[in-house]
């Protein structure tokens, strides 16, 4: 690196415009999967706790907790946190493959993202059939 | 003093161990998905009395005792990841991570009072 007609560095980025950088996939599946865990947590946990315990009061608690599976805008909000959890739990898996050092290098981690989305999708629309 | 040491008040040696609660959690999280899923496609749908009797289980309930208490313990992990990462003062950072923590440990008495409070 010493060499002396090496140029003088190029500007460094001051800061990193995430929207301007092109994202690699896994980097792609690794924010999806933050983004997805907070969904489960923020509505995901509360309205499986309702569910619970609003199907176990009552023939008509049980009814009611299944209504939202009719309702368009129920049914839409079934199918985005159905679509978390899978991915959630796809994209988990992968991770506990990459740290059992399963499909480490750039190529097969390349194609296991491409598998952990398109999967999640397939299985998503799946319960998208199921609920319409 | 050594110059440029930036000591923050926060516990060592945990990140070991969230690693490997974070799995740990997963892999029981997953167990019970898979039991569900085979539980509801074995009777080929829902209705009360089914939901009722499965839920009237013993077993069936500290299944579901124990996948809760894996997810709120892996949503802790993970939310305290995120908090990390984006709420950068300190005094923010400890209170919304006092909040989730009161927020998870309810969701848990939630959860016990459905399983066992109903009878």
């Amino acid at each position: 690196m010493a060499t002396a007609d090496r140029p003088v560095a190029r500007p460094r980025p001051v800061y990193l415009d995430l929207f301007s950088i092109r994202q690699p996939l896994p980097a792609i599946v690794s924010i999806l999967h933050r983004i997805s865990g907070a969904l489960l947590f923020l509505a995901g946990i509360p309205l499986l706790l309702w569910f619970v315990q609003r199907s176990l009061a009552s023939p008509e608690g049980f009814a009611a907790a299944m209504a939202p599976f009719t309702g368009v805008v129920g049914k839409i909000a079934l199918l985005v946190l159905a679509w978390a959890y899978v991915y959630h739990l796809l994209a988990g898996l992968r991770h506990l493959a990459l740290d059992l050092h399963v499909g480490i290098r750039l190529q097969p981690a390349r194609s296991s993202a491409a598998v952990v989305l398109v999967l999640s999708i397939l299985i998503a629309l799946i319960v998208a059939v199921r609920l319409w | 003093m050594v110059a440029g040491v930036d000591k923050r008040p926060v516990g060592a040696h945990y990140g070991l161990r969230d690693w490997l609660s974070q799995r740990v959690t997963a892999i029981v999280i997953t167990l019970y998905t898979l039991l569900f899923l085979g539980i509801v496609l074995w009777y080929g749908g829902m209705d009360y009395a089914v939901w009722k009797a499965l839920f009237a289980s013993n077993a069936f309930r500290v299944a579901t005792f124990l996948f809760m208490a894996a997810l709120l313990w892996h949503a802790w992990v993970g939310v305290r990841n995120i908090l990390m990462d984006y709420a950068k003062p300190m005094g923010v950072r400890l209170a919304l991570d006092i909040v989730v923590i009161g927020v998870l440990v309810a969701y848990l008495g939630w959860m016990i009072q459905v399983l066992w409070g109903q009878g």
